[in-house]
């Protein structure tokens, strides 16, 4: 068990994972998001070799209507 | 006759930019945009909803980026550190756009900008590559600091965000207009149609706006009117307006041939 904070909630993973399979997870898979892990970006091409560790930070993020 | 707006050397076709907030639906935000005749469109960077379906109608399907230029903007921040962030994600899920708006917000009732916060983000974004549109207050000192910066465009307010007052100091329009070597947008405050005409008759490069189309009883004809405004005020710049005067004693009927003289 993990315990990681996502999007500012803390969250329990079963094991540690890597960026990639959290997205699977959270069924955003192939969708447009942008991951920062820790304050730093986690770029597309390493989503599956960045693993994600108890206290990391996570940030998950979209485009959404704005001014 | 081509006349395009210029941004970090790429042209477009329209001086309106529009925000894709607060319409009521998908449907609804794409009809607007497509009637303002905008290619450039602002949109905000926000956390998933975690544990939301996926699977519901996002921005992107309604407005395409194949389409049109996203300009993802950094609303809601009031930290250099928090706007900088922000905009080093929108480059990653926009796969590499630079185009990006600063914003970084004072106080939550009047959205003023910070001006020291925005200097020192837009300080850090220009080094690291962005090509950065700022929102700042209609400040000329303050414009030319951010030009000298590397802002590729200066974005003063002309009244308070969403406020919809319209064009409150044109005068400290036009002295940033005047000293500025990049285009010069109002960004924030036009409630109408004729605010925007103001705005291009002062010899702005362009106009941004989401609440005054978003906020009109009906958007989609706002949309349109304000397409039209924003052309008929370049036109009207280009053209060059007749002087002022109180009277002119110069009928434009001939003075003579006149019966009975």
């Amino acid at each position: 068990m993990i315990e990681i904070v996502l999007n500012g909630a803390p969250r329990q993973l079963p094991a540690a994972l890597t960026v990639a399979a959290l997205l699977e997870r959270e069924g955003l898979a192939g969708k447009r998001v942008a991951v920062e892990r820790n304050g730093e970006i986690v770029p597309k091409s390493q989503h599956s070799q960045v693993a994600v560790a108890t206290g990391d930070r996570l940030e998950i993020v979209v485009a959404v209507g704005g001014g | 006759m081509s006349d395009s707006l210029i941004i970090a050397g790429k042209a477009y076709a329209s001086r309106l930019l529009v925000g894709t907030g607060k319409y009521k639906d998908f449907t609804e935000t794409r009809a607007a945009v497509k009637a303002s005749g905008a290619g450039i469109v602002t949109v905000a960077i926000r956390r998933t909803n975690i544990g939301q379906d996926p699977n519901q109608p996002s921005l992107l399907d309604a407005l395409p980026p194949s389409e049109f230029t996203y300009l993802p903007n950094t609303a809601g921040c009031y930290s250099a550190e928090d706007a900088v962030r922000t905009l080093r994600l929108a480059r990653e899920l926009l796969d590499g756009h630079d185009l990006v708006k600063l914003e970084v917000l004072g106080d939550p009732q009047t959205l003023f900008p910070n001006m020291p916060e925005t200097l020192k983000a837009a300080e850090t974004l220009v080094k690291d590559g962005f090509k950065v549109m700022v929102y700042c207050s209609d400040d000329p000192i303050q414009t030319k600091i951010l030009e000298g910066i590397g802002c590729v465009a200066v974005m003063p307010l002309a009244s308070l965000i969403g406020s919809g007052m319209g064009i409150l100091n044109p005068w400290n329009l036009k002295l940033i207009i005047e000293s500025a070597k990049v285009p010069v947008l109002v960004d924030a405050g036009v409630g109408t149609a004729s605010d925007a005409a103001i705005a291009m008759e002062l010899g702005c490069d362009g106009v941004l706006m989401n609440t005054a189309i978003a906020g009109a009883k009906n958007p989609v004809l706002m949309a349109g009117a304000m397409k039209k405004a924003v052309e008929a005020g370049r036109e009207a710049f280009l053209a060059g307006r007749m002087p002022k005067k109180l009277y002119s004693a110069m009928p434009s009927s001939p003075t003579t041939g006149i019966i009975g003289s």
